[in-house]
């Protein structure tokens, strides 16, 4: 299969998935009628006034016009707009696109971090395996493993801001804010890369072509970062590549804890104000940026390991 | 059959204390958890309330202990639910192939098109209070997929197994096959996939609490670390909000444990990873 056979039928599967995705959160977000209004128009609000936000969302129409709306709002780019007042508002991609770069930088930022300590961690442990240097990488992986990010994440807080003064505190903006927030976010994903790099390069360790590399004399360093790192790598990548919703989820705690604007922020928000127009767009870009990073992910995967393009 | 790895006794040791911390916890609780004593909050460790009070003057570890009670029952509907639903389409779609098999593997892929959590909170804000019943059929809503996938993934290998064929060729139903000669030889990567979501359950049931999403019933434990957050900066707090946390730790670790070592004794092609 050729790879640009392989993008477009790509591109078709996921174009369904991420369809039927927002037919399902459509669905669930519109099983109860009524309630938005309530919020929007407020408690002493008119029966015109009603009727006028309720003709504004669409609510007055049947529920499959209702969806064709949506569909409508999804080709012409504005993904719906914000009642009572659509005029003078931003459209509802407008005020996902507002928020967007922190998200982008802050998982980013995360994803950094887990590669930056995770690889080196489990390599030290692979290389020094069995010894008490593998024990600490191991166990170290394993408390990033099960430390829940509610918990990380305020702990960091209080520790770096309120206690040693040395990071920033919550609503600040810049670089220096997103250290903290990145490290909270990263560690995760950096348990996980140590362990599975330790796994992978084990592995790697003891295959025949290291055996001869080793036999003809190479240097134990070529040996270990020429020969088995690269190869030790492959699955590690996949598996990081494949973990960014992960980080998309923590993205919301963290943004809470550390009071930073961004989808998480802006999707909870919307949760409780029953914005609906808001959750469904904020569902929808994240679906469809999921899902090209997933496919990314699968064509880097085979451009890497010619094995993978043949099969 | 070989044993279980010491690692993966403990795992399973310390998932057998949640069990009993959640059935017991609310009988050996000091105090009434939702007992208001204003004077008295933010109390520090030890005296009369051992691990001191929140910010209403309520007792901590008996918040601790119902929560657990809350996070026994959460986390056992929502596995068991979801391990039925997904074993058995999983099983029907790997047995039948054909139309089926597309139909149950489509959706898979639309709830596996975003992350799990946004799916359970586009669930979960449907009302503005979610009970108990609501937050697990959100989370069993795309639980039983990895359960499906793993119970096809077999099936798929089991069916053109010769003792398969041979209850077909003695005139077995189909329903007789997938019940008596296909379930049974899933049981390892069953308790595997169980065992590793237990951990996954409660992580994700304590997020939706954090976040305010969770069930608005008495006490669990991401409400919990919530206040401990939402009160931070007050001195001598950090253990209201450590409490859970830990608690949390432990129940993700027990269960990581205990599916590494289950998944190395039932594939020991696994063992190490």
């Amino acid at each position: 299969m050729s790879i640009g056979s392989f993008i477009l039928r790509r591109l078709g599967s996921g174009a369904i998935a991420v369809l039927g995705a927002s037919l399902l959160v459509f669905l669930f977000l519109h099983m109860v009628p009524g309630d938005p209004v309530d919020l929007l128009a407020g408690g002493d609000a008119t029966p015109g006034q009603r009727k006028a936000i309720e003709e504004c969302m669409g609510l007055d129409k049947p529920l499959a016009t209702q969806f064709t709306d949506f569909l409508d709002h999804i080709a012409d780019g504005s993904l719906g707009h914000q009642c009572p007042d659509p005029k003078n508002k931003p459209t509802v991609l407008g005020r996902v696109l507002y928020v967007m770069p922190n998200t982008v930088a802050l998982t980013f930022a995360g994803m950094l971090v887990a590669f930056v300590l995770g690889i080196p961690l489990g390599i030290l442990a692979a290389v020094r395996r069995g010894t008490w240097v593998d024990t600490a990488a191991t166990t170290l992986s394993l408390a990033g493993l099960t430390m829940p990010l509610m918990l990380l994440a305020p702990v960091l807080l209080l520790v770096f801001f309120v206690h040693l003064g040395w990071a920033p505190g919550p609503t600040e903006t810049g670089l220096a804010a997103l250290v903290l927030p990145a490290f909270a976010i990263g560690v995760h994903l950096m348990a996980m890369l140590a362990r599975m790099t330790r796994t992978s390069m084990v592995d790697v360790l003891g295959e025949d072509y290291i055996r001869t590399a080793r036999a003809k004399g190479l240097s134990e360093g070529t040996v270990r970062y020429r020969h088995a790192l690269r190869n030790s790598l492959l699955p590690v990548i996949t598996v990081a590549g494949l973990q960014f919703g992960s980080l998309l989820s923590g993205a919301l705690v963290v943004e809470q804890v550390f009071a930073r604007p961004g989808l998480g922020t802006l999707l909870l928000d919307a949760i409780n104000e029953r914005n609906y127009p808001i959750v469904q767009g904020v569902v929808l870009v994240v679906a469809v940026i999921y899902m090209v990073v997933n496919m990314l992910v699968d064509l880097a995967y085979g451009l890497v390991d010619p094995r993978i393009r043949r099969a | 059959m070989n044993k279980l790895s010491p690692s993966g006794m403990i795992g399973l040791a310390m998932l057998a204390v949640f069990v009993i911390v959640g059935v017991l916890g609310p009988l050996i609780a000091p105090y009434d958890p939702s007992q208001i004593d204003l004077l008295h909050g933010f109390a520090p460790m030890g005296g009369e309330h051992w691990l001191g009070t929140d910010s209403n003057g309520a007792d901590a570890l008996s918040q601790l202990l119902w929560g657990a009670r809350e996070a026994l029952i959460f986390s056992l509907g929502v596995v068991s639910a979801s391990a039925l639903i997904g074993f058995t389409l999983g099983i029907v779609a790997g047995y039948f192939g054909g139309w089926i098999d597309e139909l149950v593997m489509r959706i898979v892929d639309v709830l596996l098109a975003f992350p799990g959590l946004l799916l359970n909170i586009a669930i979960v804000a449907v009302v503005k209070r979610p009970g108990l019943g609501l937050v697990m059929a959100a989370l069993i809503a795309n639980g039983w997929v990895g359960y499906a996938r793993v119970a096809r993934g077999q099936v798929l290998a089991l069916r053109e197994r010769d003792f398969v064929l041979a209850a077909r060729a003695v005139g077995a139903s189909n329903r007789r096959i997938m019940r008596r000669h296909i379930a049974p030889n899933l049981l390892g990567p069953l308790l595997v996939q169980m065992s590793f979501s237990f951990g996954t359950v409660i992580l994700v049931e304590a997020t939706l609490s954090f976040l305010g999403l969770g069930p608005q019933i008495d006490y669990t434990w991401g409400a919990m670390l919530s206040q401990g957050r939402a009160f931070l900066g007050h001195a001598g707090f950090l253990h209201y909000a450590l409490a859970p946390g830990f608690a949390i730790m432990w129940v993700v670790l027990a269960a990581n444990l205990a599916g590494d070592g289950l998944r190395d004794r039932y594939d020991p092609q696994q063992r190490g990873r």
